[in-house]
């Protein structure tokens, strides 16, 4: 038997009893989803069948292992969860059985063994208020991020605290956080946002990076764009009721029984880009719109701060309603103060006022 | 690395309290300035009543006046257009009426967006018209001051960025959203210090010159 480190991708599969029909299925999937034409599918499937193990280290800062709960237990055995069983994950707290300095030996044996050519995966953003925030065997979050990303290929932000800072940036930032791309700037980073993010991406980033050897095009975020390069709104399938202006307005009236829009009730679509409206989750079952709560916007930078997740888009951040109260007092304050200030000057003017008679003109002239 | 959703961000946080702040107070203090002044003491003695004239011409002065058609029909056309395209878009698109809700805490029915649309679109054409009679028309010209194009791009702002939002025509689209968000500010900011006040005295205004002129016993 070939040993598992040197096993190509088809091997791997087949050894998992997936038949060349199925093979053939997920890539014309993959290549769909990657924006390929159908005439690029049998050199997809050449390239993934052939393509070799690539070296995994993933590391987990201020994260809650959702990301990483997203991807091995959404729906497995398929073989998205395949190509992810095939990648040699050297190194990953969670998964992993090694604890401790065996656990880091793995990660050092694997940089070394892989020097420029593994793949480095973060979920957690990366605390630089004080270095004791988060650590992994007594090293900083930040020490670890630079020593394994100097021998690494590109770097897979996965999440929205690695892509974008996430939950721990949110206001007031006690920590400190940032996202990857803010301290790694030599190398490629692929942001592949969502509080988690689909499965099917990340393993379609994965699979991109196996048939092509090159990472995907990116959006201005960083993501790649054959998933983020369409908004919730534009792909979403309660569209129609947001053009022709029916909304639901509670969780339970007639609107939300209809399937009407959610944007009143703060779907955050129209500001959204991610895959979910198309790839949907557990196995295609639903998404968040369609068993009837708006989007969060978790794919989006700052998310958590941008207004409450049930205030409709176009309701500003802040107490609106108590700002324009202490305005309008302030306001009728100032106002009043003015007026009385008027009102002297009137009474002044009015005890000033003298009478002229024809007399007196002709007297002056 | 996050500028379009910081920039949406700030548009809709600490920029719009600051916006609103600044209208609020300032419409209200000018209101108050304007109806604590008064009026100087007539003493003539009136040749009419104030009141009815003054009602009457709140409606005359708002409908249009067959003499001031025929000799500037784009003044009037252009005028009534955009203005109903401009409130029309403000009033009655959904999302501006979630905005109204959470501010007063009431809100009124909407229209479907392809009518708000529609009405974006000719107040568009409306303000272009009447600029371009400004720019154009002798009598305009003298009339116009740097004020009045200034008042113009503030109202031109948030309806063509809207349109662009609406129509997601420019990427980002937090970044056209945060624009459009900052073009109202900007109109929020400035409100009180132009002729832009218009939209809350015009009635008081119609009334007064209705009732001087009936005070003085002729016609308006």
């Amino acid at each position: 038997m070939a040993d598992p480190r040197t096993k190509t991708l088809g091997e791997t599969l087949r050894r998992h009893g997936v038949s060349r029909r199925g093979f053939l299925k997920f890539c014309t999937a993959t290549a769909s989803m990657m924006a390929l034409p159908p005439s690029m599918v049998p050199a997809v499937a050449a390239a993934l069948d052939k393509a070799s193990r690539p070296s995994v280290i993933w590391l987990s800062f201020q994260e809650c292992t959702g990301c990483t709960e997203s991807l091995t237990r959404s729906h497995s055995p398929t073989l998205e969860s395949l190509i992810f069983d095939h990648i040699s994950l050297d190194y990953h707290h969670t998964l992993q059985v090694a604890s401790g300095h065996a656990a880091e030996k793995a990660r050092e044996e694997a940089m070394h063994a892989n020097h420029g050519n593994y793949l480095v995966v973060v979920d957690g953003s990366i605390p630089l208020g004080n270095p004791g925030y988060s650590t992994t065997a007594g090293v900083s979050n930040l020490q670890t991020l630079e020593e394994t990303v100097a021998g690494a290929a590109a770097v897979i932000a996965v999440g929205t605290c690695a892509a974008f800072g996430g939950l721990p940036k949110a206001y007031p930032n006690p920590t400190g956080a940032v996202a990857v791309r803010d301290i790694v700037h030599d190398k490629p980073v692929i942001n592949v946002s969502g509080c988690p993010p689909i499965p099917m991406v990340i393993t379609g980033v994965l699979a991109h990076y196996l048939t092509f050897g090159t990472l995907p095009q990116l959006d201005q975020y960083g993501r790649p764009m054959n998933f983020y390069g369409t908004s919730i709104h534009d792909r979403c399938y309660r569209r129609p009721f947001y053009d022709k202006g029916l909304f639901a307005d509670t969780f339970d009236d007639e609107g939300a029984r209809k399937g009407w829009c959610l944007y009143k009730l703060g779907c955050k679509g129209p500001m959204t880009y991610n895959a979910c409206a198309t790839a949907k989750w557990n196995e295609g079952t639903s998404w968040p719109v369609e068993s009837g709560h708006g989007c969060l916007g978790c794919s989006e930078p700052n998310f958590w701060d941008a207004g409450g997740f049930y205030n409709a888009l176009s309701i500003p951040v802040g107490e609106v309603s108590r700002s324009v109260s202490y305005a309008a007092a302030a306001g009728l304050a100032v106002g009043a103060a003015a007026a009385g200030l008027n009102s002297r000057a009137k009474a002044k003017a009015k005890k000033n006022h003298g009478t002229v008679t024809v007399d007196d003109l002709e007297k002056k002239s | 690395m996050n500028e379009s959703m910081d920039f949406l961000l700030w548009a809709r946080g600490t920029a719009f309290d600051v916006a609103v702040a600044i209208f609020v107070i300032g419409v209200i203090i000018r209101l108050f300035e304007i109806v604590s002044l008064g009026r100087a003491n007539n003493l003539a003695e009136p040749k009419g009543s104030e009141f009815g004239p003054g009602m009457k011409t709140i409606v005359t002065r708002t409908l249009p006046e067959a003499g001031v058609f025929k000799r500037q029909p784009l003044t009037v056309i252009g005028g009534y257009v955009f203005h109903f395209g401009l409130l029309i878009s403000l009033f009655l698109f959904i999302p501006h009426i979630e905005l109204f809700a959470a501010t007063f805490g009431f809100s009124w029915p909407g229209l479907p967006n392809p009518i708000v649309d529609a009405a974006a679109v000719l107040g568009i054409v409306g303000l272009l018209a009447v600029l371009w009679h400004r720019l154009t028309n002798p009598v305009m010209k003298i009339l116009t001051e740097k004020e009045d194009y200034l008042v113009w791009l503030l109202t031109f702002l948030p309806l063509l960025t809207g349109y662009l939002a609406y129509h997601r025509l420019v990427n980002p689209y937090p970044f056209i959203l945060g624009l459009h968000i900052l073009s109202v500010e900007l109109l929020l900011v400035l409100f009180p210090f132009t002729k832009l006040m218009h939209t809350f005295t015009l009635f008081l205004a119609r009334w007064y010159n209705g009732a001087m002129n009936g005070r003085r016993g002729v016609e308006s």
